[in-house]
């Protein structure tokens, strides 16, 4: 692949966000929840992440921890200027505001996302006045052409959020994200509270965007076929860490990890002339605060052996293909440290 | 229709809201028939009044509804397997005692929300246990017995522990799973799932999944299944029905819907779906426009300002259903040289 080619833009290394779980009066910590335990990634410039897994995976702290709207608790967060990488995690309130107008989010509910009591154009105006654009004519432009992008009418700005449907309030949701031309959109379920018809609509819309502006997308989502369809690298999460990390051709062709595999064998397919064997999962994701030891999967693993019990596996290369990652003893005569 | 018999029949069911100022139609002249043993799904968008149907047909609406139609039967089979039909059009009180007699131990249904349709401050066995007393009048300790029998069978284990706990203890997908033996412990013969697996994770809906098929296969009970997923309807369907603001579009067996899809909705609502495997490059098709507001509807086709295939004939009257097949119905124009039905 061309690889070296691509410009990285993050480098997420060990990133962990835990939670303490406070007990008594003196809150004294009696345990975290391991909400993002460890992930290490890179992001490259203009492509689409994926960020796939169950609810309770981490999938939407690891976006947060990515926007530092949750600070990590360890690991670094590396991002791009020029050429060099900044941690992330160690920016002062001044360099993070310059941060935050390169790197910003979607929300998965529109319906909550924006202030039911404010006009389009409050909320709109209001993180230009943060990130200091004086002149309220150079506001209402940057408003009306993130506006355009999404093809909504720029007189709709006077309107209010319960004036539109839940599409046209997710688009008013990118174009506020839009608004400060950030290099990387957060996208947190932005698809998931819509209709199937408009869901359509609302990913096509994101794809010219990106076309347009070379944007970079990190896309979290729980429906695969999603995710699969924005992506052109997806990472699978499972309990805090990275479990496969692959193209999304890749990882659609040849599953490796037994959670890929049983995630893409449960999403029903609408074709009725090749019913698949489904595998079904036993059980639920464990909780986060007491993990399984070893691999955290094990406990559902149709293919768990004692090894898998103890020992956690870490991210390897598959042989022969240094873009598809996995964490799985069972690949271990095949992968490459 | 086949050899097998109905067990609920629904004609011309028609279901208006009554505000102060004006009424709504929101369930227009909807029939259609669910066969003994079989799955129908009900599918489409939001706010195309698929949860009102069958909340109509359940009576679960509130005092603003006026649901009429011209039949509602179903046919419930007595223990000597002789069929015994109500007609649930004719009864006046929605709570009164005739349907109370069948919500429960005939049908009853299955809500779209686990989190919020079990009450937070009861213990779940208490929650299944009330219908079963109510509806016998066993006693307490009778009941508890056959809900620890039922858990199992749904797949919730270690039921001793767990008849005990509240809600809040129980996962979202456990959560389901005791609103379906809420749903299941009277026996009912007709189960109606409002979006059972919409809040819940793929591996949690294939769990619920797999348990809905062999309640099914095993104890021959009879679904509607309400989804918007059509990867849900070609696994668990054995006819579709298909729905658009109050009206029923395209009904047909599941091979007529997805091998003959011919109502322009029915085509748009399956070519929009994302499929795993999709090509490169390939673009979503979407549906333009949005559902419009079911209080000032145009006459004519629903869908006419959203179809592409519009013509100046979609814009007059009422439009029946045509018959382009045995059981495969479809209200539009375009099918006009093929017998009308009702």
């Amino acid at each position: 692949m061309k690889q070296q080619e691509k410009e990285i833009l993050f480098q997420i290394r060990d990133l962990r966000t835990w939670f303490p779980i406070t007990k008594g009066s003196f809150k004294k910590v009696v345990g975290h929840v391991k909400a993002v335990d460890g992930v290490s990634l890179d992001v490259y410039r203009g492509e689409t992440l994926g960020v796939v897994g169950e609810s309770g995976c981490g999938k939407s702290t690891l976006g947060k921890s990515i926007m530092m709207l949750e600070k990590p608790t360890g690991g670094q967060s590396l991002f791009r200027y020029g050429n060099d990488f900044k941690d992330v995690t160690k920016f002062s309130r001044e360099e993070m505001f310059q941060f935050r107008c390169k790197v910003q989010m979607v929300f998965q509910d529109p319906y909550s996302a924006l202030n039911p009591q404010k006009k389009i154009y409050t909320s709109f105006e209001e993180p230009l006045i943060v990130h200091g654009i004086k002149s309220q004519q150079e506001r209402e432009e940057l408003m009306s052409r993130a506006l355009r992008m999404v093809n909504i009418q720029p007189d709709y700005l006077m309107r209010y959020p319960h004036e539109f449907s839940g599409g046209q309030r997710q688009r008013l949701c990118i174009a506020r994200a839009l608004e400060v031309m950030p290099e990387v959109l957060v996208c947190d379920e932005p698809v998931s509270a819509l209709d199937v018809s408009i869901q359509a609509q609302v990913l096509n819309l994101m794809k010219d965007i990106q076309k347009e502006l070379r944007l970079t997308y990190i896309f979290i989502a729980h429906d695969l076929s999603v995710v699969q369809y924005m992506s052109d690298r997806i990472a699978v999460m499972y309990l805090g860490k990275v479990v496969e990390l692959a193209d999304s051709r890749a990882l659609y062709d040849d599953p490796m990890h037994p959670y890929t595999r049983a995630l893409l064998s449960a999403i029903p397919v609408p074709d009725i002339h090749n019913p698949k064997k489904r595998q079904v999962l036993e059980g639920e994701v464990p909780s986060p605060i007491r993990k399984p030891t070893g691999c955290a999967f094990h406990n559902r693993c149709p293919h768990c052996t004692e090894r898998c019990k103890t020992e956690d596996p870490p991210l390897r290369a598959k042989a022969g293909d240094e873009t598809h990652l996995v964490a799985c003893h069972l690949y271990d005569a095949a992968v490459s440290s | 229709m086949e050899s097998k018999e109905l067990i609920l029949e629904v004609k011309k069911l028609n279901t208006t809201f009554v505000s102060d100022k004006k009424e709504t139609r929101i369930v227009k002249d909807v029939s259609f028939a669910v066969k003994r043993g079989t799955t129908l799904a009900v599918v489409g968008e939001s706010g195309c009044s698929k949860s009102v149907t069958m909340n109509s047909i359940m009576r679960f609406l509130g005092r603003n509804a006026k649901v009429e139609a011209e039949s509602i039967r179903f046919t419930a089979k007595r223990a000597d397997g002789t069929a015994e039909p109500h007609q649930l059009e004719g009864i006046k009180n929605p709570n009164g005692a005739e349907m109370r007699a069948l919500r429960g131990p005939q049908m009853s249904m299955v809500f779209q929300d686990p989190m919020s349709s079990l009450n937070p401050v009861y213990k779940v066995g208490d929650q299944v246990a009330e219908g079963l007393i109510q509806h016998t009048g066993i006693s307490k300790k009778q009941a508890r017995e056959q809900v620890l029998e039922l858990f199992p069978r749904l797949g919730i284990p270690d039921p001793e522990s767990r008849i005990d706990c509240y809600p809040h203890q129980f996962s979202g997908g456990m959560k389901q799973r005791v609103v379906i033996a809420i749903a299941m412990i009277c026996n009912p013969e007709l189960i109606i799932c409002d979006e059972p697996t919409t809040a819940l994770d793929v591996t949690i809906q294939a769990q619920i999944m797999e348990l809905l098929k062999k309640l099914q296969v095993e104890n021959g009970k009879s679904i509607i299944l309400i989804t918007h997923n059509m990867g849900l309807v070609a696994e668990m369907a054995d006819e579709v029905c298909v729905m658009y603001m109050g009206r029923v579009v395209e009904f047909g067996s599941l091979e007529d819907i997805f091998d003959h899809p011919s109502h322009p909705y029915t085509k748009a609502l399956l070519r929009s779906v994302p499929v795993l495997g999709l090509a490169d490059g390939q673009k979503l098709e979407t549906i333009p426009g949005i559902t419009p507001n079911p209080a000032d509807l145009k006459p004519g086709c629903e869908f006419a300002d959203r179809c592409a295939e519009c013509t100046e004939r979609c814009r007059g009257a009422n439009i029946p259903a045509y018959e382009i097949a045995p059981g495969h119905r479809v209200r539009c124009v375009q099918f006009d040289h093929f017998p009308e039905v009702d």
